[in-house]
C-alpha cells in the first residue's frame, strides 16, 4: 500500500461540516421564499373574486316616482336583490339623457353584495327565499359573475358592490408626484453640495449626522410635523395630495440624499482629476461627468425612496388623508386618499364582501410596488456606463 | 532657435523659493527649478520626495486638496500663477496634465476630446470640432487606430491607447506646458516606448515636465533632470551631465540603485 503524503485524517468531518453549513443557507432562504409564496398566494386567492362581481338582468322602469324613491324603479320582487347604490344613480341617468323618462328598460344592474357573496360561495347573509330567487334566476340566465369594471374606475363607497379603488390610485399618484417633485431635486442637490463642494469640517459632519437621525425617524412623527406646519401654520388644506407629498417628500428626502452621496461617492476621483487637468471648472465636471457617471444609483435610491413612500400610512393617517373620497380627486389641493390608507380602511369594514376588495386593493399596491420595482432596474441597465 | 538640447534655452517655468504644507506637513522645502521651453524635464527622486506635488505645484492642482498652503513663486511667461489676481481655472487651460492611470471620460473618444474645447470657446459643435479631433489625433498618434471608432467609449481602448487619448485630450486645448505624472507607470514597455516617442515629437510645440520612477525614461527623453529628495531639491542639470557626473552624493547613490 502507497502511502498518501495529501490524506488529511479530518477531511470527513470537514466535508459534513461544509455540508451542513450549506443546508442551513439553503434552509433560510427556502423559509424566506415560502413565507412570501403563501403570502402572495393567499393574497391573489383572496383577491380573485374581486374581479368579478354579481349582476342581475331586471326591468327598470325611470318614472318620476323613481326619481324620488329611487327603489320604485325596480319590480317589487327583485328590490332585495338590487344594490341601493346603483339605483341611487337614477335620477342623474334621466337628467343625462331625458328620454329615458316613463320607459321601462330590461337590463343588467349592479346586485347586492349579498348576492354578490353567494354567487361566489362566500359567507352571506341572504335570506333562504332570497336564495331560492337567485338560485332561479341563475337558472335563467339572469344573474351572473361579470368583470368588475368598477373596481378600477370608480372611487370609494361604504357599499361593498361600489367601492372602487380609482380615487385611491389617483391620490397615491398625486401625492407621489408632489414626494418626487420636491424630495429628487433636494435630496440630489444636497447631496451634491456634500460630496463636490462642501469642505470636511464640524459642520458637514454635524449635517451628515442629522440627515442620518432624520432616516431613523418613526414615519408617524413626520404627519405630526406635515400636521402642525404645513396644516396649522401654512394654513394649507388637510387631506391633500399636497400635503401628503411634502409630509412624504420629508421622509424620502434622507433616503434620497444617503443614496446619492453613496453614488457620488462611487465616481472614481480621476474623472474629477481629468477634468480639472484641462482646465474646467467644477460647475462642468459635476454637472456633465460626475452626474451622469452617477445617476443609475441615483436614480435606484431615489425609487426606493419612492416605494417606500408610497407604502406609508401612518403619517398620511396624521394629515387625514384616510378620508372616504368616493370620487377621484381632480387636484393637489383637493381631499385624497391613497392605496394603503383605503386599503386600511377597507380592512375594518365590518361587511364580509370588503375582504376581498381589501385584497384586490393590496394587489394593486403590490402591483405599483413591482412596476417601480422594474423601473428602478431597468433606469439602472440603460444609464450606466460601461468601463 | 534650434531645439537640441546642447542650445541655449529660454525659460518656461520657473519656480522660486516654493513650500508647500499639507497642512502642518512641509512637503516642499524652498525649490528653485527653472524648466526651459520645448524641452523636456524629468524630475526623479524616491516615493514621498515631493516630485508629484512640485509638478501639481505648476498648475495649481493642489489647490483642490483641503489644508494646503503654498509660499514662494511659480512663474510661467513672467506672471506669477499665485498672484491673486490669477483664476487658477485658466491657469490650468494653458498648462495640461496627463495622470498616471489613463483616465478618459466615459464618453466617447469623440467627446473625450471635444468636451472641454467646447467649454472654453475653443471650438463650436460642427467642423471645428471634427477638424480639433482629427489634429488631436494625429499629434498623439492615435488617429490611424481609432479613425473609424470615434463614437465608440473611450474606455474601451487598451491602455496605452488611453494614455494616449488622454494626451490628444490634453493637447486639444492647447496648452503651452504638459504636465505628465508617471505617464508610462501603468503601461506595457511597448505602448511606453510609443508615449516616449510621442513625447519627443511633442516637445517641438509644448514644454513637457514629466516626473518618473523609470530612471531609462528619464535618459531616454529628458534633456534637463530634477531630483528630488525628501523635499528639496539636489540637483538639476542637463541629463546628460547628470546621470554621468552626478554633484551631490545622494543622487549618486539614487542613480546607481543604492537606495530609493
Amino acid at each position: 500500500m502507497t502511502s498518501n503524503p495529501f490524506n488529511d485524517p479530518g477531511l470527513a468531518k470537514r466535508h459534513r461540516k461544509a455540508r451542513r453549513f450549506r443546508r442551513t443557507t439553503q434552509l433560510s432562504i427556502a423559509v424566506t421564499m415560502s413565507f412570501l409564496l403563501f403570502f402572495l398566494f393567499d393574497m391573489g386567492r383572496t383577491a380573485y373574486p374581486a374581479l368579478w362581481q354579481a349582476y342581475v338582468e331586471v326591468e327598470i322602469t325611470y318614472s318620476k316616482a323613481a326619481t324620488r324613491f329611487t327603489s320604485m324603479a325596480v319590480g317589487k320582487d327583485y328590490r332585495p336583490l338590487v344594490s341601493r347604490a346603483w339605483l341611487r344613480n337614477i335620477p342623474k341617468k334621466i337628467e343625462a339623457d331625458p328620454s329615458l323618462m316613463d320607459t321601462t328598460q330590461t337590463q343588467w344592474v349592479l346586485a347586492t353584495a349579498q348576492v354578490d357573496q353567494y354567487m361566489k360561495e362566500h359567507h352571506n347573509t341572504l335570506k333562504p327565499d332570497e336564495a331560492v330567487q337567485v338560485e332561479a334566476l341563475r337558472e335563467q340566465g339572469k344573474v351572473a359573475l361579470h368583470w368588475n369594471t368598477r373596481f378600477f374606475s370608480r372611487g370609494d363607497s361604504k357599499i361593498p358592490e361600489y367601492a372602487g379603488i380609482l380615487s385611491a390610485i389617483v391620490g397615491s399618484v398625486l401625492t407621489l408626484i408632489v414626494t418626487m417633485a420636491l424630495a429628487f431635486p433636494l435630496g440630489v442637490m444636497t447631496a451634491v453640495y456634500l460630496e463636490e463642494f462642501a469642505r470636511d469640517n464640524w459642520f458637514t459632519r454635524f449635517v451628515e449626522v442629522n440627515i442620518n437621525n432624520l432616516a431613523s425617524i418613526p414615519s408617524i412623527l413626520f404627519g405630526l410635523l406635515g400636521l402642525s406646519v404645513f396644516i396649522n401654520l401654512f394654513g394649507l388644506p388637510r387631506s391633500s395630495p399636497l400635503v401628503g407629498g411634502m409630509t412624504l417628500a420629508l421622509m424620502t428626502l434622507p433616503i434620497i440624499i444617503v443614496s446619492a452621496r453613496a453614488a457620488l461617492r462611487s465616481v472614481p476621483a480621476s474623472i474629477r482629476q481629468a477634468g480639472y487637468g484641462l482646465g474646467l471648472t467644477r460647475q462642468n465636471i459635476v454637472k456633465d461627468h460626475v452626474l451622469p457617471v452617477a445617476m443609475p444609483g441615483v436614480l435606484t435610491g431615489s425609487i426606493i425612496g419612492l416605494a417606500q413612500a408610497m407604502g406609508e400610512t401612518a403619517p398620511l393617517i396624521i394629515i387625514g388623508m384616510i378620508a372616504f373620497i368616493p370620487d377621484a380627486p381632480g387636484s393637489f389641493t383637493e381631499a385624497a386618499t391613497v392605496l394603503p390608507a383605503q386599503v386600511f380602511t377597507w380592512s375594518g369594514m365590518p361587511e364580509r364582501a370588503f375582504v376581498e376588495k381589501t385584497a384586490a386593493g393590496i394587489m394593486v399596491i403590490l402591483l405599483v410596488m413591482m412596476t417601480l420595482n422594474a423601473a428602478a432596474i431597468y433606469l439602472r441597465k440603460k444609464y450606466e456606463i460601461k468601463w | 532657435m534650434k531645439l537640441n538640447g546642447s542650445t541655449p534655452e529660454e525659460t518656461k517655468i520657473a519656480a522660486e523659493a516654493l513650500d508647500f504644507y499639507y497642512g502642518d506637513l512641509q512637503a516642499l522645502k524652498g525649490i528653485n527649478l527653472q524648466m526651459a521651453k520645448n524641452r523636456i524635464t524629468a524630475l526623479i527622486g524616491p516615493s514621498g520626495c515631493g516630485k508629484s506635488t512640485f509638478l501639481r505645484c505648476l498648475n495649481r492642482m493642489n489647490d483642490l486638496i483641503d489644508d494646503t498652503r503654498v509660499k514662494g513663486r511659480v512663474v510661467i511667461e513672467g506672471k506669477n500663477i499665485y498672484d491673486p489676481d490669477v483664476d487658477e481655472v485658466a491657469v490650468r487651460k494653458r498648462v495640461g496634465m496627463v495622470f498616471q492611470q489613463p483616465n478618459p471620460f466615459p464618453k466617447s473618444i469623440y467627446e473625450n476630446l471635444v468636451y472641454a474645447p467646447i467649454k472654453h470657446g475653443m471650438a463650436k459643435k460642427g467642423s471645428s470640432c471634427d477638424e480639433l479631433v482629427e489634429s488631436s489625433l494625429q499629434a498623439a498618434g492615435l488617429w490611424e487606430e481609432v479613425k473609424d471608432k470615434l463614437h465608440q467609449p473611450g474606455t474601451g481602448l487598451s491602455g496605452g491607447q488611453q494614455q494616449r487619448l488622454c494626451i490628444a485630450r490634453a493637447i486639444a486645448i492647447r496648452p503651452d506646458v504638459i504636465l505628465m505624472d508617471e505617464p508610462t507607470s501603468a503601461l506595457d514597455p511597448i505602448s511606453t516606448r510609443v508615449i516616449e516617442q510621442l513625447m519627443l515629437d511633442l516637445k517641438q510645440k509644448y514644454t513637457i515636465v514629466i516626473v518618473t520612477h523609470n530612471m531609462q525614461q528619464a535618459c531616454r527623453i529628458a534633456d534637463d533632470t530634477a531630483h528630488f529628495h525628501m523635499g528639496e531639491l539636489l540637483e538639476s542639470q542637463p541629463t546628460e551631465a547628470l546621470f554621468n557626473n552626478p554633484k551631490n552624493n545622494i543622487t549618486q547613490d539614487y542613480i546607481l540603485g543604492r537606495f530609493g
